[in-house]
């Protein structure tokens, strides 16, 4: 399978690369959760070590570490632009996102200031080596909504990570921030809504559409939502910086409404799907977007009021159920594309996607992962015992998640697919 | 005039309709209705596939100058599209709805990331490539029998 005119139709990239990005991840949820049972975790106060540590779990060890792998995979299928050399970029971004995430957690949970030392400059090399490698790609990609929104992406990844080495520089010593708190918001704001939300919401152009077999986004809200969203995000400081409080408001008002705007556009498209069989996916999706109209609906006054059921909204409802939810189709797919051109073959006759992933075990962790979300939009409520049961919750469904995709693997070693 | 990119590109939401009622069908164990369904499914399937290979791809690798590249991995995946279909036409015929199920989601998840494929790139390219044949090679594909 080779180039033609400028066209690389390649299924790219082998399967090792995304993989170990999507087996790696479930485990830092594991530990997220874990540090959930922590003293320090006991007010979701946001700026605990523990929860700052947690946070930066789910945020990079889980979030990013699927949606970097999966990126590679959409580059070569959705913008026709596969990345040039997808083992050797997967080798430098995999273990300094490992290594940079594991140390940047044990240096807020120990508030160790050596430990920052790691673990900025392992996530500088692997962020911004992935960033500046999907960039070069992009280039040469398709021009689509989804394309478009992929490039936003990396550019907030790339504003995030900048912010992100300042704040952890300061709390590691080495520099003296005025606006400290100021810039950790603009970080999460830059992190959660221009890479997360704007990511998501391009690929559920056309994930959403496809596999749920919906009508089109409108071409109105894939036209103009991300790049008006984009526009909202870089104005969000001088808003703020104005003396009235009004401009502030309403930039993040109108973040909130674009939200808003594409979870229930989300949700009626999937209402008027023609598929018409039980999803665990499809439930994923529901559940993720339901958090959002949450989030949305809570924020911008929410943040400043209840910072930590926002977060647990926005974090565990709507992106960790996301992501989870497409793990379970990308993950079968990948293991059953490459094992069918490993052995060649009959395409029917080898494990099918439901057999890599047996629908009952992903139901079963899904309602853990349900039952796990109302646990720790409890936990917010203070007193009560609901913050054991929600960190129990998280590990729980966390080894199982980690249980169902490790599965996948074993069936497929154990079926003659080669790793390499 | 009609483009490639509009007359496949209606083809293939053809077929998914079908697949969505032969799935729904089977998903309730309504065998009589399920069989119809999936062979109006892999009918449409069958023809969308032989438009492709016996008057696009040909044409395209023509004016190309060689053949492989895009098209040979579009035939490949083709290939792979025919072999589910034929073991999802044995379970309709053993009523194993839980294979029909693992198989159809496959097929789904392979068909819909080759139609992104041809719609975002195969597709334009030979609107371009083949504007002044594009009437001619429409009427050919139109002309291609029922399997």
């Amino acid at each position: 399978m080779q180039a033609a005119g400028g066209l690389d139709f390649r299924q790219a990239p082998p399967f090792f690369v995304p993989l170990r990005f999507f087996l790696t991840a479930p485990v830092f949820l594991f530990l997220a959760g874990l540090l959930l049972f922590t003293p320090g975790a006991a007010s979701w106060q946001r700026w605990s070590p523990a929860i700052l540590a947690a946070v930066h779990l789910v945020t990079l060890g889980f979030l990013a570490m699927v949606m970097m792998g999966a990126f590679l995979q959409l580059l070569a299928v959705v913008a026709g632009a596969p990345v040039a050399r997808p083992r050797l970029l997967a080798g430098l971004v995999y273990g300094p996102l490992t290594l940079g995430t594991l140390s940047l957690a044990g240096g807020f949970w120990l508030s160790d200031r050596w430990l920052f030392y790691p673990a900025l400059t392992l996530l500088a090399a692997a962020l911004a080596t992935f960033a500046l490698a999907a960039a070069a790609s992009l280039r040469g990609a398709a021009r689509n909504a989804t394309v478009f929104a992929m490039a936003a992406a990396i550019f907030a990844l790339a504003v995030t990570l900048a912010l992100g080495l300042a704040l952890g520089a300061t709390r590691a010593g080495w520099l003296e921030l005025a606006n400290f708190v100021a810039l950790v918001d603009l970080h999460a704001t830059w992190g959660l809504l221009g890479w997360v939300f704007v990511l998501v919401a391009g690929v559920a152009y056309q994930v959403v559409p496809m596999f749920q077999l919906t009508p089109a986004y409108p071409r109105r809200l894939t036209r103009y939502l991300v790049p008006l969203f984009m526009v909202g995000l870089l104005d969000l400081p001088w808003a703020q910086e104005a003396r009235s409080a009004w401009p502030g408001d309403a930039v993040a008002l109108f973040l909130a409404a674009c939200l808003l705007v594409f979870a229930l556009a989300t949700l009626y498209l999937q209402h008027r799907r023609r598929r018409r069989v039980a999803d665990v996916t499809l439930d994923y999706w529901r559940v993720g977007m339901a958090c959002l109209v949450g989030a949305a609906l809570l924020g911008p006054s929410g943040a400043q009021r209840f910072p930590a059921l926002l977060g647990i909204l926005f974090l565990y409802g709507f992106a960790v159920s996301v992501v989870s939810g497409m793990l379970y189709k990308i993950l079968p797919f990948l293991a059953w594309f490459h094992l069918q051109s490993h052995t060649q073959a009959p395409a029917g006759t080898i494990p099918n996607m439901k057999s890599f992933l047996p629908e009952v075990r992903a139901r079963r962790q899904f309602a853990v992962h349900v039952a796990t979300l109302g646990l720790l939009l409890l936990s917010t409520l203070p007193g009560g015992p609901w913050r054991y049961a929600a960190a129990a919750g998280v590990c729980l469904s966390a080894l199982r998640l980690t249980a169902n995709l490790w599965g996948v693997w074993r069936l497929f070693r154990a079926q003659g697919g080669r790793s390499g | 005039m009609q483009s490639f990119f509009d007359y496949l590109s209606a083809d293939h939401h053809r077929c998914d309709e079908l697949f969505a009622e032969a799935e729904a069908a089977v998903g309730r164990r309504d065998w009589a209705v399920g069989t119809v369904k999936f062979q109006a499914f892999r009918a449409a399937m069958l023809r969308h596939l032989d438009m492709e290979e016996s008057v696009l791809f040909p044409a395209f690798e023509a004016r190309m100058g060689h053949a492989g590249g895009p098209t040979r991995v579009m035939c490949n995946e083709h290939a792979q599209m025919r072999e589910l279909l034929g073991s999802m036409a044995d379970s309709v015929s053993a009523a194993d709805d839980e294979d029909y199920a693992g198989l159809a989601e496959t097929l789904l998840w392979l068909m819909q990331q080759h139609n992104v494929k041809e719609e975002q790139i195969l597709y334009p390219m030979s609107d371009q490539l083949l504007a002044d044949a594009r009437s001619e090679l429409i009427g050919r594909m139109a002309a291609v029998p029922a399997v």
